[in-house]
C-alpha cells in the first residue's frame, strides 16, 4: 500500500525529484523561499503557502526569490527556457496573469510554431486558483479557460495528490510550456503517492467512478464535488461515470465520447465561470460528435457569471457544491420529451 | 448459544492488504444443496473481482450478507446448516453476522504486514510475509507482476506456513534495474541471473536455509535458475505456466504490455492474461499503469522482453536447468487449459514433474482458479523430504 501524503507534499516532492535528477531544472517566483530577515531558517515561508519548502537549501542557487513583478520574472522563466534550462515559475495566484500575458501567450505560446519547430519553450508555470479562502474577486478565480484557448500551450489541473506528483514531474519533463493549476482548497488533501518518480502522460482522462446512467465530466477542485454527489446519487439508484479530465489541453476526447456513448446522458461540472468554459466546451463536443447518443439535454454546473464574492455567505452559494450537482443529474435523468 | 452445525461463509482476505469486499452477486440462494468448489458469490475488492468457491458442503440456509454492501475480511457472508437446524437457531447466527458486518472495518486497522526490503547486489529488493509457522515458501511472479498477484492465495497459505512474496527486480516497489538485457556482455542469461540472484538475496534476508518456490511464468525460469544453481536449498517446486519450455508464447501480448500507455491501449492486453476477460476491472488496469508509469519501468520491460525472446519465439531454456537441478527436488507443474500467453501442450515438456492442468483458467490459474493451485503447491510441499 503507498504511503499518504498531501498535494501539497506531492507537488514539493515531484519539483525536488526532478532537481535532483535533472540540474537544468530550477524554481523561481515569489517568496518562493521567502522570509527574508526572519529568523531562524532561510527559506522561512518557502511560498506563500509554503509549497517549496525545504528546496532553497536542499539546492542552493535553484531556487531564485523574484521581486513583486510577473512580467519580468515570467519572461525570464521563458526567456531561459529557450536558452537551455528547465525553469519551474510560480505565479502566485493566477488572477496576476494580466501583466505577464504577454509573455506567455504571445511569446512562450508560439516559438515552436513561428521557428519552424527549432525552438523549444520548457516551461512549467505553477499557479493557484479557485474560490474559497475568502481572498475576494482577484484571488480567487479560475481562469484556465483561458489558458485552454491558446494553441501552444498545456494547460494541466491535477484533482488528487498522486496526478499532482505525476503531472508536475510530466509537465517538466515536456518540452512546450505548461500551465499548471493548484487549487488552494486542495493543498490538504492526503492521498496514496508512490516514492519513486513517475511520469503522468497528458490528455489521459481519469474514469475515476464507473456508472452506467449518467457522465459527469469534471477538472481541479470539483471532481471532488462531483464524487460527493455521485455517492448520494447511487444510494438513490442513480450510478454516476465521473470523468476526471486532469488536462484540458490536451484533451482526452475520447474517453468523454465513449462514456457518453454508453450512459447517453451529459453534466458538466466546472468551477469557472459558464460563458467560454471547460463546461461549454465539452457541451458543445459531446452535442458534435455523441449526438446520437444523448437522450436528454445537457446540464452544466459552473460557479454564475459574476465576480467572486468576498461576503463569506455569498462565496459559499458562489462555488458549485455536491448538492448542485445532484439537482443537475435528476434533471437530466428526470428528463421526458 | 448456536448450534455448531451451522457453517458460516465468510469474506475472503484476498491480498495481505484487504479490509473490505463488497458481494456483486449471489451465485447461490438460499436454500440451494453446494458442495465444495461451487460457485457461492462474486466479490469485489478494491483490487479485483472474483468468484468465492464453497469451502464446506451443505445447504445454504441464509444469506446475511446483500449485495452492494461492504463487509470486513472474515465476516459472515452465510450460513450453511443441515435442514434440521431451527429457525430460532439461525436467526440468532444472522444477528450475531450482522452486527459484525454493520460494525465495519475498526480505524486503527492495518492494511497487512509492514513491507520488507533487502539490499542485493545494490538493488533494493521488496518483499511481504504472512503466517507465523512452518516451512518457508517464496512466491515468485511473472514479468509485469509483483508480490500482488498472489493475493488469493498468500494469507490462505499463511496458516500452515510461512508464506513471502518479493516483488523481482523491474517490478513492484523494488529497484527497476534488471541489468544490462540481452546486450550486456552475459546475454540474456545476464537479466535472469539479476532477478535469480534477487530471490536468493531474499531467502538469504530470510535465514531461510532451505525453501519452497512457487514460480508464475517468467518466475517459473526465474525459479529454476535458483534451483539450478543451489539446489540442496530449494524443496519443493510449483512451477506455474512457467517459461521457457517450449518455442511457442504469444510475443504479442509480451510487447503490447511493454508499449501500451493508456488505459485504451492496455485493458485489452492485459484480457488476454484471463480466461474470462470481465475478471480485468478498472482497478487492476489503473493499478498497472501506475506501475508502469514509473521511472525505469518502460527500459525494465523492454529489456525483459528481450530477454524472454529471440524474434517472436522463446529465448529461455528451463528444460536444461531441469536436467541441471536433477531429482532430487519435488516439482509441480500447473497450466490452466485456456492459457492464451504460453500454450498448456507445453505442460508435456516438463521432464519428471507431475502436471495440474486447470479447466477454467488462462495464464493466471492462481488468480483464476486459487484453491486448485493451493491444493497443488501443498501437494508439492507434501512431497518434500
Amino acid at each position: 500500500m503507498a504511503r499518504s501524503i498531501t498535494y501539497r507534499e506531492a507537488v514539493n516532492e515531484a519539483l525536488a525529484q526532478e532537481m535532483e535528477r535533472d540540474e537544468s531544472v530550477i524554481v523561481m517566483g515569489e517568496d518562493n523561499a521567502g522570509g527574508a530577515g526572519s529568523p531562524g531558517e532561510s527559506d522561512a515561508w518557502g511560498g506563500v503557502l509554503g509549497v517549496t519548502k525545504g528546496l532553497y537549501d536542499k539546492f542552493p542557487g535553484r531556487v531564485l526569490d523574484t521581486p513583486i513583478s510577473e512580467s519580468a520574472f515570467i519572461g525570464a522563466a521563458i526567456g531561459a527556457a529557450t536558452a537551455g534550462l528547465r525553469p519551474v515559475a510560480e505565479l502566485m495566484f493566477v488572477d496576476f496573469m494580466g501583466v505577464c500575458f504577454d509573455q506567455i501567450y504571445n511569446q512562450a505560446a508560439k516559438f515552436r510554431y513561428m521557428f519552424g519547430g527549432k525552438a523549444v519553450t520548457p516551461v512549467v508555470i505553477r499557479t493557484m486558483y479557485g474560490a474559497g479562502l475568502r481572498a475576494a474577486a482577484q484571488h480567487s478565480q479560475c481562469l484556465y479557460p483561458l489558458f485552454t484557448h491558446i494553441p501552444g500551450l498545456k494547460v494541466v489541473l491535477p484533482a488528487t495528490p498522486y496526478d499532482a506528483k505525476g503531472l508536475l514531474i510530466q509537465a517538466i519533463r515536456d518540452n512546450d510550456p505548461v500551465i499548471f493549476f493548484e487549487h488552494k482548497a486542495l493543498y490538504d488533501l492526503p492521498g496514496p503517492v508512490p516514492e519513486e518518480s513517475y511520469a503522468l502522460p497528458f490528455g489521459e482522462a481519469n474514469v475515476i467512478r464507473e456508472g452506467g446512467d449518467i457522465t459527469i465530466v469534471t477538472v481541479g477542485r470539483m471532481v471532488h464535488t462531483s464524487l460527493e454527489a455521485a455517492g448520494q446519487l447511487a444510494a438513490d439508484g442513480v450510478q454516476c461515470e465521473v470523468i476526471d479530465l486532469r488536462t484540458t489541453s490536451p484533451l482526452d476526447e475520447d474517453t468523454v465520447l465513449e462514456s457518453v456513448e454508453g450512459t447517453g446522458r451529459l453534466v458538466v461540472v466546472d468551477e469557472s465561470h459558464p460563458r467560454c468554459s471547460i463546461a461549454t466546451d465539452i457541451s458543445a463536443l459531446v452535442a458534435r460528435k455523441a449526438f446520437g447518443a444523448l437522450q436528454a439535454p445537457i446540464e452544466m454546473v459552473t460557479a454564475p457569471h459574476t465576480p467572486v464574492p468576498f461576503s463569506t455567505a455569498l462565496e459559499d452559494l458562489y462555488i458549485p457544491d455536491a448538492q448542485r450537482v445532484v439537482n443537475a443529474v435528476k434533471t437530466v435523468t428526470g428528463w421526458t420529451r | 448459544m448456536t448450534d455448531d452445525r451451522i457453517v458460516p461463509v465468510t469474506m475472503p482476505k484476498w491480498g495481505l492488504s484487504m479490509q473490505l469486499g463488497k458481494i456483486t452477486a449471489w451465485v447461490a440462494a438460499e436454500g440451494d444443496d453446494v458442495k465444495v468448489g461451487d460457485d457461492l458469490a462474486d466479490i469485489e475488492t478494491e483490487k479485483i473481482t472474483g468468484t468465492l468457491e464453497a469451502s464446506d458442503a451443505g445447504t445454504v440456509r441464509r444469506i446475511v450478507a446483500r449485495v452492494g454492501e461492504d463487509v470486513p475480511v472474515s465476516g459472515t457472508i452465510a450460513l450453511i446448516a443441515p435442514a434440521d437446524v431451527t429457525d430460532d437457531d439461525l436467526d440468532a447466527a444472522v444477528a450475531l453476522a450482522r452486527a459484525v458486518i454493520d460494525a465495519g472495518v475498526p480505524d486503527d486497522a492495518v492494511g497487512g504486514p509492514e513491507l520488507q526490503t533487502a539490499d542485493v547486489g545494490g538493488r533494493k529488493i521488496s518483499y511481504a510475509g504472512a503466517g507465523e509457522d512452518g516451512d518457508v515458501i517464496l512466491l515468485v511472479h511473472g514479468y509485469g507482476g509483483d508480490r500482488n498477484s498472489w493475493l488469493f492465495l498468500q494469507e490462505p497459505l499463511a496458516a500452515r506456513y510461512r508464506v513471502y512474496a518479493l516483488d523481482l527486480p523491474g517490478h513492484g516497489t523494488s529497484a527497476k534495474d534488471v541489468g544490462a538485457g540481452p546486450a550486456g556482455p552475459e546475454g540474456p542469461a545476464g537479466t535472469l541471473s539479476v532477478l535469480a540472484g534477487a530471490v536468493t538475496g531474499v531467502l538469504d534476508a530470510l535465514g531461510a536455509e532451505r525453501a519452497h518456490l512457487v514460480g508464475h511464468s517468467m518466475g517459473g525460469a526465474v525459479a529454476l535458475a535458483v534451483a539450478a544453481r543451489d539446489p540442496g536449498r530449494i524443496a519443493s517446486l510449483t512451477l506455474i505456466a512457467p517459461s521457457g519450455f517450449g518455442s511457442e508464447i504469444n510475443a504479442g501480448y509480451l510487447r503490447g504490455f511493454a508499449d501500451a500507455q493508456t488505459r485504451r491501449e492496455l485493458k485489452p492486453v492485459v484480457g488476454q492474461l484471463f480466461a474470462d476477460d470481465l475478471l480485468v476491472t478498472r482497478q487492476l488496469v489503473e493499478d498497472l499503469l501506475a506501475y508502469k508509469r514509473l521511472d525505469g519501468v518502460d527500459e525494465a520491460l523492454h529489456a525483459l522482453v528481450d530477454t524472454l525472446l529471440d524474434g517472436d519465439v522463446q529465448r529461455a531454456d528451463s528444460a536444461a536447468l531441469m536436467a541441471a537441478i536433477g531429482d532430487t527436488v519435488p516439482v509441480t507443474v500447473v497450466w490452466g487449459r485456456a492459457d492464451r500467453i504460453i500454450p498448456a501442450a507445453q505442460a508435456e515438456s516438463v521432464a519428471g514433474a507431475i502436471r495440474h492442468l486447470v479447466d477454467g483458467a488462462g495464464h493466471m490459474p492462481h488468480m483464476e482458479r486459487p484453491a486448485e493451485v493451493q491444493a497443488a503447491i501443498e501437494e508439492t510441499i507434501a512431497r518434500s523430504t
